[in-house]
């Protein structure tokens, strides 16, 4: 029996296209879990970076933060949630926001530092607001790099995603836990498949944002 | 008029950066700051737009304190150009241009327009208006600047070692085309370099600061030339002030000779007629008036003169509008040690000798001082 031939059962099973626990259903939980900790932690780690990358002060508490933040296990975490609140959605988000706080904010920060001192020399210089210099002179070059850290921040929560399933919740890793639990690796196979197609979308997803989004000026020089 | 009045900047670490610093730059002129590196001709610069706050003193525009303004209003009535440019990459090179006027709430076809109309005025093809900056030389860039800095019409224009990092063909373009555009616009320019040919050529007034932030000397670039204040400036002005100084006299003033000057196609009666002891040389002219080169009088054949076989003419200089030191500049490189004289379309006017030349310049020293006087 290999992989292939497990994946290929699990999605000509036309019982894993329909009802609460069919495909479509778990997909739908893991994209909206993922979406709303993306959301989340991009409310948090956008502005903040920003903001500190824009005055240049802070960087040294941050890294310090993001670096305590990104040694704290996903799934240790997790447990030590659902002991503190019980079942629910806040036990997984919390997690899954932690996770993905470091690289949105570390990198947006490290995005609007290493924007060219020049041009926003030159924008004080001619009477811009320093919140227009920020939203139309910096965003704009930091943009790439900021994307990039939101898109790490988006696999990362993807795939972490799965643990949701441990506290009783649905997503894709409803058929990790269950085919383990039910030793139907079938089930385990489809849904670690499922997941990685799901990143892979990701990916996709913010290359596209990126076309769309950032100038062909800007776009050239990464 | 921008008054500077005692102006002190120390910086929180103790660097003090400009040291009572007084003086007026006038209005419609450019004023040059030129020193060393690190003497704080920047942090002046930069005090006068607010980027800089002043430790002591005040900074007067017409009489009015610059701290009294919003700061942004005034900013946007200065034009500021950096050395790099400072251009926004993710704009268009279009854009870039409008971008003063769309902070001053201009609609984006009218500010357009005006930046269209600026790409000419700096000498950009209209044809990269819709490029980015990096697809543009760096002397491009620069002029995109220059734009920028201009398109709202401010009527001061601080420029921060503008065309310090372009290479010296470019470089001398970009202030030839700065002066043209102060001869149309007439701003009130202050302009900070370290290049004290840059300060002499495109200064209307120089000020020249020794390190520790101290004005050194203020003054015309000739005066300058003539009359360093102490060993500082006349060192720092370079060893060859003297002939540098000649830029500020025309030679206008240089009496021509026209006689020894014939057509390639002169009679022999002609050649006779024109050869003088004075001038063991004829200039030869083609038909279009312009120089061929020089030859001894027997040498040259009647009706049909080779010009092959003629004697370089070295460049010419042009009379009504060059300075002595082209003329001098001509007499020295050329073979026979005459220059050439010839008009805007280049048909020669007449020749002078390096001897004429250097009469001219020992007049014109000695007809100087009284001149600055009566100038002041
Ligand atoms: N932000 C700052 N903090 C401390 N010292 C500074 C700062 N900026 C400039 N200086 C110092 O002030 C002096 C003048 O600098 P600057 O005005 O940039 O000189 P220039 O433009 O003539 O090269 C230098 O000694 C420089 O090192
Ligand atoms: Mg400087």
């Amino acid at each position: 029996m290999n992989v292939l031939h497990f994946i290929q059962q699990f999605f000509s099973d036309s019982a894993h296209w329909h009802g609460y626990d069919g495909i479509p259903t778990r997909l739908r939980e893991h994209v909206q879990y993922s979406l709303i900790a993306l959301g989340i932690a991009a409310a948090i780690g956008l502005p903040v970076g920003l903001v500190t990358g824009h005055t240049g002060r802070g960087g040294n508490s941050l890294a310090l933060i993001a670096t305590a933040a990104r040694a704290l296990p996903s799934f240790g975490l997790l447990v030590l949630m659902f002991v503190l609140l019980g079942l629910g959605h806040l036990p997984v988000m919390i997690p899954l926001v932690v996770l993905a706080v470091p690289p949105i904010l570390v990198t947006t920060y490290e995005a609007m530092r290493s924007v060219d001192p020049s041009p926003v020399d030159a924008a004080r210089g001619m009477g811009m607001a320093e919140s227009r210099i920020l939203f139309h002179v910096e965003l704009p070059v930091a943009l790439p790099l900021i994307l990039s850290g939101l898109r790490s921040a988006a696999i990362q929560i993807v795939s972490t995603a799965t643990i949701a399933a441990y506290v009783s919740l649905g997503g894709l890793g409803r058929y990790i836990v269950d085919g383990l639990y039910q030793r139907n690796y079938e089930k385990v196979v489809g849904g670690a498949s499922l997941v990685a197609v799901l990143a892979l979308v990701t990916l996709g997803f913010f290359w596209a944002v990126a076309r769309l989004t950032v100038s062909p000026g800007v776009r050239r020089g990464h | 008029m921008i008054r500077i009045d005692s102006v002190t900047k120390r910086y929180p670490d103790g660097t003090v950066a400009v040291d009572r610093l007084s003086l007026d730059i006038p209005d419609r002129a450019i004023t040059v700051f030129v020193g060393p590196s690190g003497c704080g001709k920047t942090t002046t610069l930069r005090m006068i737009n607010r980027m800089i706050e002043p430790s002591e003193g005040t900074i007067l525009i017409d009489g009015k304190d610059i701290l009294k303004e919003p700061v942004n209003t005034l900013r946007r009535s200065m034009g500021y150009v950096i050395q790099n440019a400072g251009l926004f990459q993710h704009r268009t090179i279009i854009d870039n241009i409008a971008t003063v006027p769309r902070l001053l709430g201009w609609d984006k076809a009218r500010a357009r327009d005006r930046a269209r109309e600026l790409m000419g005025r700096v000498g950009l093809d209209p044809a990269l208006a819709k490029r980015y900056p990096y697809q543009l030389s760096g002397g491009q860039q620069q002029r995109v600047g220059v734009a920028r800095a201009l398109a709202a019409d401010p009527p001061v224009l601080l420029m921060d070692e503008p065309f310090s990092a372009v290479d010296p063909i470019v470089r001398k373009g970009l202030q030839d085309e700065l002066l043209r555009i102060q001869d149309e616009l007439g701003k009130t320019i202050v302009f900070v370099t370290h290049d004290i040919d840059e300060a002499v050529k495109i200064g209307t007034k120089v000020a020249v600061m020794r390190t520790g932030g101290r004005l050194a000397q203020f003054a015309p670039p000739a005066e300058l030339l003539t009359d360093p204040a102490d060993a500082f400036v006349e060192d720092f002005l370079g060893a060859d002030r003297g002939i540098r100084r000649l830029s500020f006299f025309p030679a206008a003033g240089l009496p021509l000779l026209t006689t020894p000057v014939v057509a390639v196609d002169a009679t022999a009666e002609q050649i006779a007629a024109r050869a003088t002891p004075d001038v063991p040389y004829l200039l030869v002219t083609g038909l279009d008036g312009r120089p061929l080169g020089w030859g001894e009088p027997h040498t040259l054949t009647a009706g049909r003169i080779d010009p092959a076989r003629l004697i370089g003419h070295g460049r010419p200089f042009e009379h009504a509008t060059e300075s002595l030191r082209a003329a001098l500049d001509c007499a020295v490189l050329s073979p026979t040690g005459w220059a050439v004289a010839v008009g805007a379309d280049g048909r020669v006017t007449g020749v002078v000798s390096q001897q004429t030349v250097a009469e001219a310049i020992r007049s014109a020293h000695a007809a100087a001082p009284a001149d600055e006087k009566a100038a002041r």
